[in-house]
């Protein structure tokens, strides 16, 4: 499932797409083909689905793409070999079936028959080939390449069999293959990059593709020759409303069916008997993190007792009751509370602004010219963090962290940068002190790109420069082992270090909180989320808005 | 060899008090200039102080304008802003009536060639979007007050540079100027101790409307995301905070962009005031 | 005629040179070259790749020659291709959005005029009556008020409150089942607000130049002669005092496309359409060079063009400018 695909690949892949840029508004809406319904209610046929969106989405070619918006709407028109169902388990999705052989080092997937590529092409084992070779070919921009380069040979067996075979054993390879399967017969011996597809998209998915009017609306229509059955809504509309408040009142005057709510809204805005006739509000945990990082060649935070103390110094709860409005929960490492690699023992840090100080004052900063500034050696203790523009969230925890860091004698100015020079100039050229970002968590806990010591390249992910031989052995330990409870080993483990050696400060797991009109049925919520069964959402006949 | 200047002094105070609008912009002016520099004073509470417990709280006697979105004193952010915001105003006008005086002045000076070029300069600069070459200007760099001043400034001085060149064409033919001339001045002292000063009236027009928009400038940028950058409250940035929470928080709309509104309108009544009144023959 | 428009065209070129020019030192005193960032994009750009670029720019030469080499492109409207990951062509991506911007901004010139004229013609003539002032204070209640923020009040009372406008947006959802008058209508309905904001806002320099021009205009000998001959004082203002007033404030409406155009931006954002404005805010938060430098070269164009078109009309209006 593409969804799994955007987030979990995106996130250990590259920068642009790893540091999840959590636009309020946007939803991270990737369009999952559900599994069948369990229940066989009457799902109604028609209408249409109005989902809105800040940003305009940028190519519908996913392997091109790194923002949300592209792969939200790609992600309805393609499908990858593999999905995440709703309870987190990898299904098939374009493959029937696998099989894993050599001990884990070879996967053949069976492919479905009978699935046939928007414009009436059947697809075949070829397509899957063509893709992984696009994803190898050095001349392709894609930010996902990573763990196809992995693979040490791939075949095409017959025209549904599809077989790759890898070096050392590789934990996150099977999800890897959730990657969007894209057309041979359209992209052959083309330039990917100028290729019609990113603005006509062809794919296998559930929506077909219609029409997109540039910076205004991506319209799609349900796929009635879809594999796992048409869709129940006929249409799907991608519009796009950069202004968050506008589109608030877009969504109250029932123009829009579906926004992400701001805390503050699904709070305090969203509380009227109207509202709650017309819309139903969602609330669930969501695959991403927030923290504070620090730029360890910075000689301020070598010390893991100054990184401590901020962490002491920062309310963690104040930032989830003010920001979040308390919807939201205390991060205290890279994984998402209540997965089976989460590891609850791990060191926490209270809020103590006593404890702060003592742990400064041990690392010698105290305030010796009564200026109400830390000093130490004369020079006094003060950065910048910087976050990007259009995030309101993280520039609310900057000015908190920013007003928390004062009372312990630590003066903090903050910089709000736009994301592509934020990116460019500050994060790969390690030109930053600290940073207020937020990181997807994926469904494989594979962290190798963000921890591991030998990632700190201009362009890779581990740009705080992290270093720990310990975890740097126990990371590859880990993508290496197939079994989950000799993995879970491991990474428990490297919780327990970072917890301790707080190389950033874990901020907080936020609530994901969508909003969608009540005339929509068949949504359930479950641990991946609400869109993994989006094609079973249907309008029951009297409530359909949108009728031909 | 009497400059005019001086005499149209009294005439002037005579017609900007007739003038109500006018003395009450100037009214409005002048009471916001004492706020700013009162604000430290009167502000009931730290601007950066934040308060958990009481995020988005309604006006109330002990918070007047009500708390923001972090639990600010909207009241006290509104008063710093008032400084903020001015200053933003002041300095980027000073930057484009240097450039305008400046680029103006040798234009009308020495005419000719050199003429020639800066007016082609000026028209072309005027062709061009301003706010377009703000933002890019502002996205290249970053949005540092400091920039923000500069850059509106570096794409507002062309109607000072124009107004200026016409006041010197018509002024170095002047009596007095050829007198001084005649005295033995070099051009640097014609320029800036005889011509300028009797050209600076309509600039004064020129500078005061400039404000009104520059404080405008910066709340659309502001809105953008742009503007003076956080926790230094301007009334662009509370007011586009206000935004995102106009019906559940009026408060924090409200006044900021009262101040605003206010602001500007009294600067374009003081500005059409002062330009009523320097020129006779409008009344 | 037909030799003053030749006259006018020629004058325009070293405008549009000049133009050029500013778009290209702008980008290039931003740190760092444009390829260097869509190289820094791209980590996997081969060495190949970015030899191509390197060429495609010229950054291999001198700074002069890489902007005569750009300069050729652009005179053929190759604004090259966009950063961004459709690497569309930029002169699509800006004719796609020029439309609705045009449309916007011309519909607001003639409201503002529809409404500034009256007003400035009855300030000038009861100057310093209670209707006078009251004009000056609405005019510039229209101008100093924020933009995005009344936007946003008369979207909250006429899309949510009261229901009688759509909110954002450019069409319906259902546009393209209407028939031709409904598609009409629907556009109208989408494009009252912004026109209405982004003419209240224009509304001040537009009505106090009438105002001020009409003052000076009556104070003239002829129209003092006029009065002496005994004329009518409706005669005097209609026949002869506005059509010397009002000559020129053709000019004044070509100077103020750039404003218009800049103000888009704003407006676009808050009102969710598609144009000009919102596609220059999205490149240059992206820093999508050919993109940017496309935008202000055609951006300003679009003012030559409506200065050109006003001074056209002014001619047209003047018999003194035609004969010559």
């Amino acid at each position: 499932m593409k969804h799994a695909y955007a987030r979990a690949q995106a996130i250990s892949q590259i920068v642009l797409a790893c540091l999840l840029l959590l636009l309020p508004g946007i939803t991270a809406f990737a369009g999952a083909a559900g599994q069948v319904a369990e229940d066989s209610a009457d799902p109604a046929h028609g209408d249409a689905f109005i989902d809105s969106s800040i940003g305009d989405a940028s190519t519908l070619i996913p392997i091109l793409a790194s923002d949300s918006a592209s792969h939200s709407v790609a992600g309805l028109i393609y499908n990858g070999l593999v999905k995440y169902d709703k309870d987190l388990n990898l299904i098939g999705d374009l493959a029937e079936s696998w099989e894993i052989l050599d001990k884990g080092l070879t996967i053949r997937f069976h492919l479905r028959k009978n699935v046939f590529w928007h414009d009436g092409q059947p697809f075949t084992s070829r397509d899957v080939l063509f893709t992984y070779r696009i994803m190898c070919d050095p001349k392709t921009p894609t930010a996902y390449a990573d763990p196809f380069l992995q693979v040490k040979d791939a075949r095409a067996l017959d025209d549904f069999t599809f077989q790759v075979h890898y070096e050392k054993p590789f934990a996150p390879a099977l999800e890897s293959w959730g990657l969007s399967v894209l057309p041979e017969h359209l992209l052959k011996g083309k330039d990917i990059v100028k290729s019609p597809l990113s603005r006509h998209p062809v794919g296998t998915g559930p929506y077909i593709f219609q029409s997109w009017e540039s910076g205004a609306k991506i319209t799609l229509q349900a796929n009635p020759r879809y594999f796992e059955g048409r869709p129940c809504i006929d249409r799907y509309v991608y519009r796009v409303i950069p202004d968050s408040a506008t589109m608030f009142l877009e969504l109250k005057s029932g123009t829009i069916d579906r926004m992400g709510l701001t805390p503050m809204q699904y709070t305090r805005q969203t509380d009227t008997p109207y509202f709650r006739q017309y819309f139903k509000k969602y609330c669930y945990l969501s695959f991403s993190y927030t923290y504070l990082g620090y730029n360890l060649k910075n000689p301020l935070f070598k010390d893991s007792r100054v990184r401590q103390a901020i962490s002491c110094a920062i309310d963690k709860q104040e930032l989830i009751d003010v920001v979040h409005m308390g919807l939201g929960q205390i991060a205290t490492g890279p994984y998402k509370p209540g997965t089976w690699v989460y590891n609850p023992e791990v060191k926490k840090y209270p809020f103590n602004h006593h404890q702060a100080r003592e742990l400064l004052s041990k690392a010698g900063w105290e305030d010796h010219d009564g200026d109400g500034v830390i000093d130490r050696d004369g020079t006094p203790f003060q950065f910048t963090i910087l976050t990007n523009i259009g995030n309101n969230e993280r520039a609310k925890c900057a000015e908190i962290i920013q007003y928390r860091l004062a009372q312990v004698g630590i003066r903090v100015k903050i910089r709000i940068i736009e994301w592509a020079s934020f990116i460019n100039q500050f994060i790969n050229q390690r030109r930053f002190e600290a940073v207020i970002l937020g990181w997807t968590i994926p469904q494989d806990p594979d962290l190798y790109d963000i921890w591991y010591s030998g990632k700190t390249k201009p362009e890779e992910l581990n740009f705080i420069s992290y270093s720990n031989a310990e975890v740097d052995g126990l990371l590859i330990k880990a993508r290496n082992t197939f079994d989950q409870n000799e993995r879970r080993k491991y990474y428990f483990r490297i919780q327990e270090i970072l917890a301790e050696e707080q190389p950033c400060t874990f901020l907080y797991v936020p609530d994901a909180l969508p909003v969608i009109s009540s005339r929509f049925h068949g949504i359930e919520p479950a641990p991946i989320g609400i869109d993994y069964n989006f094609i079973k959402w249907y309008v029951p006949k009297r409530e359909q808005k949108y009728v031909p | 060899m009497s400059d005019p200047l001086y005499a149209q002094q009294s005439d002037f105070w005579y017609r900007f008090a007739q003038d109500k609008l006018a003395v009450s912009g100037g009214l409005i002016v002048i009471s916001l200039f004492m706020l700013s520099f009162l604000a430290p004073y009167i502000s009931p509470c730290d601007p950066t102080a934040i308060d958990a417990r009481h995020v988005l709280t309604a006006p109330s006697t002990k918070h007047l304008f009500g708390t923001d979105d972090l639990g600010r004193d909207v009241l006290s952010r509104v008063l710093m802003g008032a400084g903020i915001s001015l200053k933003v105003g002041f300095f980027a006008v000073g930057i484009s009536v240097l450039i305008g005086v400046l680029l103006g002045s040798i234009a009308g000076y020495y005419g000719k060639f050199i003429d020639m070029v800066i007016m082609r300069f000026v028209d072309t600069m005027l062709c061009i979007p301003s706010f377009f070459l703000i933002i890019t200007l502002i996205a290249l760099f970053e949005p540092s007050i400091w920039i923000i001043m500069i850059v509106i400034g570096a794409t507002s001085w062309m109607g000072v540079a124009r107004l200026i060149r016409a006041e010197f064409l018509s002024l170095k033919q002047r009596e007095f100027v050829l007198a001084a001339r005649a005295a033995g001045a070099g051009d640097l002292r014609i320029i800036f101790m005889h011509i300028l000063p009797n050209a600076l009236a309509p600039v004064l027009v020129y500078a005061t409307l400039g404000i009104a928009s520059a404080i405008l400038i910066e709340s659309a940028l502001s809105f953008l995301g742009i503007g003076v950058q956080p926790p230094t409250p301007s009334w662009g940035n509370i007011l586009t905070a206000g935004k995102d929470n106009i019906e559940i928080a009026w408060w924090l709309s409200l006044f900021p962009g009262l101040a605003i509104l206010i602001t500007v309108l009294g600067y374009n009544l003081l500005g059409e005031g002062i330009r009523d009144s320097l020129d006779p023959r409008l009344r | 005629m037909l030799h003053y428009l030749f006259k006018r065209i020629m004058a325009m070129i070293p405008m549009l040179i000049g133009i050029t020019m500013i778009s290209f030192a702008i980008i290039h005193i931003a740190p760092g070259s444009p390829a260097d960032l869509l190289i820094q994009m791209n980590p996997k750009a081969s060495p190949d790749a970015k030899a191509r670029l390197r060429a495609y720019y010229g950054l291999d030469k001198p700074l002069p020659v890489q902007y005569y080499y750009w300069l050729k492109r652009i005179a053929v409207l190759d604004f090259g291709f966009s950063f961004s990951p459709d690497g569309r062509k930029v002169a699509d991506k800006i004719f796609e959005r020029m439309p609705v911007t045009v449309t916007l901004n011309v519909l607001s010139l003639l409201l503002i005029m529809a409404v500034a004229l009256p007003l400035g013609i009855l300030s000038s003539m009861y100057q310093h009556s209670f209707l006078d002032k009251c004009s000056t204070v609405f005019v510039f209640l229209g101008f100093a008020w924020p933009s995005f923020w009344l936007a946003l009040l008369l979207m909250m009372l006429f899309g949510v409150k009261l229901g009688w406008l759509p909110i954002s947006g450019l069409t319906s959802l259902n546009h393209d089942t209407l028939s031709l008058l409904g598609m009409a209508a629907d556009y109208a309905r989408h494009l009252l607000l912004p026109v209405l904001v982004s003419a209240f806002g224009g509304l001040a320099g537009m009505s106090r130049y009438v105002r001020s021009s009409m003052l000076e205009v009556i104070r003239q000998d002829y129209i003092i002669t006029a009065r002496a001959k005994g004329l009518e004082e409706r005669s005097i203002i209609y026949r002869h005092a506005l059509r010397n007033a009002l000559l020129p404030i053709i000019t004044l409406l070509g100077l103020s496309v750039p404003g218009l155009i800049g103000g888009s931006v704003i407006f676009e954002t808050i009102f969710s359409i598609p144009g000009m404005g919102q596609l220059f805010w999205a490149s240059a938060m992206s820093r999508d060079y050919p993109l940017i430098m496309g935008m202000l070269v055609i951006g300003s164009g679009l003012t030559l063009m409506g200065n050109l078109i006003a001074d056209l009309s002014y001619a047209l209006a003047d018999p003194r400018i035609r004969v010559k």
